[in-house]
Parts: structure tokens; sequence; C-alpha cells
């Protein structure tokens, strides 16, 4: 298998969909010559045209809404927004429009559209750059939420995304574009709703989605040295859910800490929570459940403060041992 | 353009089934046998008769909250839309759209919109995969004058343009959003106006008038089939009724409604069609009676109809 990025990862799977179904295009800001603001849709227009690799004028909501009335149509369009923060601008076409489309009209619409968009703190690009929404989004019915880690999940979670007849948000985070890993050259979904226990472990369940998988598993290394056992779950998809490889995890473990980068307050770790202590889960619970998760506060731009603002490795490995004195 | 007999009389039936049908909406709403809200049309018919008889059977149209005469003039079944608007399991979305959710994409109905301006944007991404596909079908597109001050107004005028895509805006200037009057929002003379910022051909007619409607609509369609680009037609127009059930009417005068109802549309075309000896006033008489008879079986059609079931509560969340 050879090792690729994260970024590569998300290009080849839109440029084999795009290869496959002729009714796959893109749509977004910049993505065309200039190969989108991070350079992921960089040369898909030499190989597939300006019309299917389509750059698009500085308008979130049309982007999104044309995105939904060529779906409804037939055709399978990817749009980019550019950062998640933007989705802000085609909120109304995501959450009311795409979202309750085929519910409302009786099951005789679909909307097979994804919304890919790049998430997260870390690059110093501050408040209206950083955000980590997913919880807006997850809160919405009709909707399928993705947050992958890996290249080898993004690549397969965006073909199932691709070839999904709903309306997906794509979260992709900025920081991982960069991050290597193995990824075959085979054609191969990852499926939605499956989490993957990527530790196992006996003492403590971890829960963590995008980049904070991998500093979950960083933790967890680190705590393997001191005899600790961490159980780390990436769920992949946040909408559908796989609760029952939590329940079953925390059953086996008696500890669930959940690790998220947006902020704490209405997180998507607060469902999480939830799920638990409403499951058969509950009554095996030693001790309370935690969240780690970024502060209530809009993400600052000074690097330290930036830092400090969302879940560092080491604040898990803290917390880690702080929840097995419990 | 010289129009068929056939699809004069057409339009005529459409707008009288239109106005039949939400006078029935109105006089169930007062019994409370449709419930929620709806919005009505009445007096603005022509608007959607003659702009959809423009379109080809397979053409695409996304309409406003206040599309019943568009649903009409574009082939839907009064007995499937009273169902719906009924709350019925046989309306055309199962009883979970109601009267501002009807669609039909079979029908080439994109649907109506709740959302002020939701649906232009959706209806230009339709228009977008027409070109892409190269089907030769347009797109026609609803909205108000409400809906023009909107982002998604300019964001998808200015994308359809730029991409010349396959669509007609039509707004339906009834001047009023709710209660505000369109000359207080909006500094120009007319709203087609707007089109000249999207290198855009805008025009602004008598939207009372059917037979203008249809025929300018219809040269928008031609010049859009052949890839000429995008046209914005505004219809100058009146809703007699209020914006929805809660209205009082309390920012016009009764003067002003009783004006434009000197000016119906219906009444003005059945004029012309007697006028033109088209039509006797026998034949129209016997027309108003068919119509108000299809109404009396869509009622009937949709109280016998069962309520959905709870198991549908939860279906048709996603797609498979």
């Amino acid at each position: 298998m050879e090792e690729i990025t994260y970024g590569q990862a998300v290009r080849d799977a839109m440029r084999e969909e795009l290869q496959r179904d002729e009714n796959v295009f893109l749509m977004g800001e910049d993505i065309g010559v200039y190969g989108g603001a991070f350079g992921i849709t960089f040369g898909m227009i030499d190989e597939f045209g300006p019309d299917r690799v389509r750059d698009t004028p500085i308008s979130e909501a049309a982007i999104v809404g044309a995105g939904v009335g060529a779906a409804m149509v037939g055709m399978r369009p990817i749009v980019e927004i550019m950062f998640s923060d933007f989705l802000t601008l085609a909120s109304d076409q995501i959450m009311n429009q795409a979202a309750k489309i085929h519910y409302m009209l009786g099951g005789k619409a679909k909307v097979p559209l994804v919304v890919r968009t790049p998430g997260g703190s870390g690059t110093g690009a501050a408040a209206q750059h950083s955000q980590s929404l997913e919880a807006l989004f997850a809160h919405i019915p009709g909707l399928k939420v993705v947050m992958p880690s890996s290249p080898y999940d993004v690549k397969g979670l965006l073909k199932t995304a691709i070839r999904d007849d709903n309306p997906v948000v794509f979260f992709e985070h900025k920081l991982l574009y960069s991050k290597k890993g193995e990824v075959p050259d085979t054609d191969y979904t990852v499926p939605f709703g499956e989490a993957e226990i990527k530790r196992s472990g006996s003492d403590i369940t971890v829960f963590a989605t995008s980049i904070m998988v991998h500093r979950a598993l960083e933790a967890a290394e680190q705590l393997a040295n001191e005899n600790i056992s961490v159980e780390v779950i990436d769920p992949k998809t946040l909408v559908p859910l796989d609760t029952e490889t939590i329940v079953k995890s925390v059953i086996k473990t008696g500890r669930l800490m959940i690790v998220q980068e947006a902020c704490k307050r209405g997180g998507f770790a607060s469902e999480v929570v939830a799920e638990v202590v409403e499951s058969e889960a509950f009554g095996y619970l030693d001790a309370p459940i935690t969240r780690v998760a970024g502060k209530n506060i809009p993400i600052p731009y000074s690097k330290k403060l930036e830092a400090a603002a969302v879940p560092q490795v080491e604040d898990i490995v803290k917390a880690v041992k702080e929840e097995l004195l419990q | 353009m010289k129009l068929s007999k056939k699809l004069k009389l057409r339009m005529l039936e459409q707008m009288l089934l239109t106005r039949y049908f939400e006078e029935k909406v109105d006089e169930l709403f007062a019994k409370g046998l449709i419930h929620g809200t709806t919005h009505l049309s009445i007096g603005e018919e022509a608007m959607a008769a003659g702009p959809v008889n423009a379109l080809k059977a397979d053409d695409f149209m996304a309409i406003t909250h206040r599309g019943h005469g568009s649903c009409i003039a574009k082939g839907a079944d009064i007995n499937i839309m009273m169902a719906e608007l009924m709350g019925k399991e046989t309306g055309y979305c199962k009883g979970k759209g109601g009267s501002i959710h009807v669609a039909n994409l079979e029908e080439g109905n994109l649907g109506a919109n709740g959302i002020v301006g939701g649906g232009i944007p959706i209806a230009t991404g339709a228009a977008l995969a027409q070109k892409m596909q190269n089907t030769g079908k347009i797109v026609l597109c609803f909205f108000g004058d409400g809906a023009s001050n909107e982002g998604t107004f300019h964001e998808s005028l200015n994308m359809a343009s730029i991409w010349q895509l396959p669509i007609v805006y039509v707004c339906v200037n009834n001047m009023y959003g709710m209660s505000t009057c369109i000359d207080d929002v909006c500094p120009t003379n007319n709203i087609s106006d707007r089109a000249s910022a999207y290198q855009m051909e805008g025009i602004t007619i008598d939207g009372n008038d059917v037979l203008e409607m249809f025929e300018v609509t219809n040269n928008a369609v031609i010049k859009a089939r052949k890839g000429q680009g995008p046209t914005l037609i505004e219809g100058l127009t009146y809703r007699w009724k209020g914006h929805s059930k809660s209205d009082a009417n309390l920012y016009r005068t009764r003067e002003e409604i009783e004006e434009w109802k000197k000016k119906c549309p219906i009444k003005r075309f059945q004029t012309y069609l007697i006028e033109q000896k088209i039509m006797s006033e026998e034949e129209i008489k016997k027309m108003e009676e068919s119509s108000l008879e299809t109404i009396e079986r869509a009622v009937e059609f949709a109280e016998q109809s069962p309520y959905p079931s709870l198991d549908a509560l939860e279906e048709d969340l996603y797609a498979y």
C-alpha cells in the first residue's frame, strides 16, 4: 500500500468518482486553476475541465443552493465551502432546504449533495476561519455528518458520501491535510455509521473526532508507559452514529471520556454523554463521564492562546489520569 | 404570436380552477378542515397560468409559498393537492408538506418553498444541470417582490448570467412583502431594473394580463432554450386576500383592494374571449360550473382519504 496525504486522499476520491460517474461534478470558490484554498482540487481542472471543476462567484448560499437544485434533477454535486465557518452563509440552503426536502416532499425528491469543508483551528487564522461547527449540522434531521481522521478513512468516506442519495456535510481538518497514511490503490468505500476502535484498551474509553483522534492516540501511547490502557474510538460519522460500539466499549472499560475540538457548550460530546447514560452502559460506569473540549470562546489569533483554546495531547493525558483517580 | 384557442381555453380553465380551489381552501380553513397556514393567490391567477403554459411538460419550475396556481398550471392533480392541504396520506407529500410544500418532480415541479428566496438558487442549480447535461429543458423560477431583497436573488441572477443558464426568472410583484410595500424597500422604480446589474434583460409587464404574461415568458423561454441566457420578467399584480391567515390588512386601504378587484385577471380574460368570439358566455358558464365540480370532487376525495399513519412519522427522513 502506498502512503499518501489526507489531502491527496480527498483529491483521489473525487478524481475517481468523477471518472466513474459523469453526474458527479465539483463547484466552489477558487477550486479551478488555484486548486482551492488548501490546494485540494489542484490540477483537477486540467483533467476534467472547467464545467466539472467549476469556479463560482463568492456566493455561498447560491453555491450550495445550486448544488441542491442540480442534485434534485439527477446530478451528484460536490460543493466546496472554503472554510467551514462560511457554512453559516449557506445555512438556509443546508438546514432548511437540503436537509428537509426529502422528508417535506414525502420522499418524492432526493438531494445527493456533498458539502465538503475544512474545519478546525491551528493555522493562526483566528475566530472566523477556525471553528468546529459539526454539532450545528448534526442537530438538523435529514443531514449526514462526517468527520474523517485518516487518509484511508477520508477517501473511503468521501466515496460513500458521493454515492449516498442524501445531503452530507463532510468536515475535513486543515491540519490533517498533510498527514500521511496508507491508502490502497483499489476502489474501496468506508461505511457510514460504523465506528472504529483505533486502539484497544481496558481502563478507559476515549471517544474522539477528527484531529482529536490523533491527539487521543498520542496520549494513549504516553499513558501506556504508565501502564494505563486507553481504548480510542473514532466514530467517523456523527450522523449516523454508531452508539453500539461506544456502549460496548464503556461496558468493558467502565469509564468514558469524550474529546472534541469544538467548544464544550452544546457540542457533540454532550450528545455522546446522553447516548451512553441512556444506555445499558450507565450501570457499568465507575466514574463520571468527562468531556475534554474547546473552551467556550472564539478561537484567538496569538499562537499560545490558540493552542490553549482547544485540547492538546497533554490535556488529554492529564484528564485521563484525573478520571482514573475518581 | 397567435395563440391557439385550445391554449386560451386551457389557461382560462386553470385560472378558474385556481380561483375556486383557493376560495374553497379559504372556506375549509374557516371551518377548521385545513389547519396551519395557507397563502392565497386570488387576484394573481394570470401570473401562474401565463408563464407556466410557456413551458413544455418536461421543463422545470420552482415556485413560491403562494404557489397553488403554478401547481395547477403545471398539471397538478387537484385531488392530490387538496388532500395535501388537508394533511392526508394521499397528498402530494403524503401530508408532510402542506400548502407551502406542494411539489412533484415527475411533473417538473421542484416545489414551493417556505423560505422567501429559498427556491431561487435551487432553480438556478436545476438550470445548471440542464445546461451541463445538455437536455434542452429550461427552468422557470417564481418568486415575489419581497424575495428580490434576499441575497439569494442577487447571487443567483449573477450566477445565471455569468454561466448563461437556461432559466427564466418571474417576479410576482403583488406590491407587498407581507405588509411591507415594495416601494418602501426597493430604490428602483421596477424590480426588473435590477436585472441590468447582471447584464440581463429585465421586463416589467401587466401581471393581470394572462396573454401578455404568456407571450413575454414564451419569448424568454425560447431565448433560454437557444442558450441565449436568462431573463427577469416582473409581472405587476395584486393579492386580494391577506398575506396569510392572520392578516388584518392594516397596511392597505379598502379602496386600494377594491380598485384592484376591478382589474380581475379572470374577468378581463373572459371579456376578451367573448369579445373575440373565442368563447360564448354560455361556454364560459359551463367551464365555470365544471371547474367548481372538479373542486367539489377534490374536497370529497380529500375528505375520504385517510390521515397518515403514525408509522409514517419517521419515514422518508433519508433516501435509500
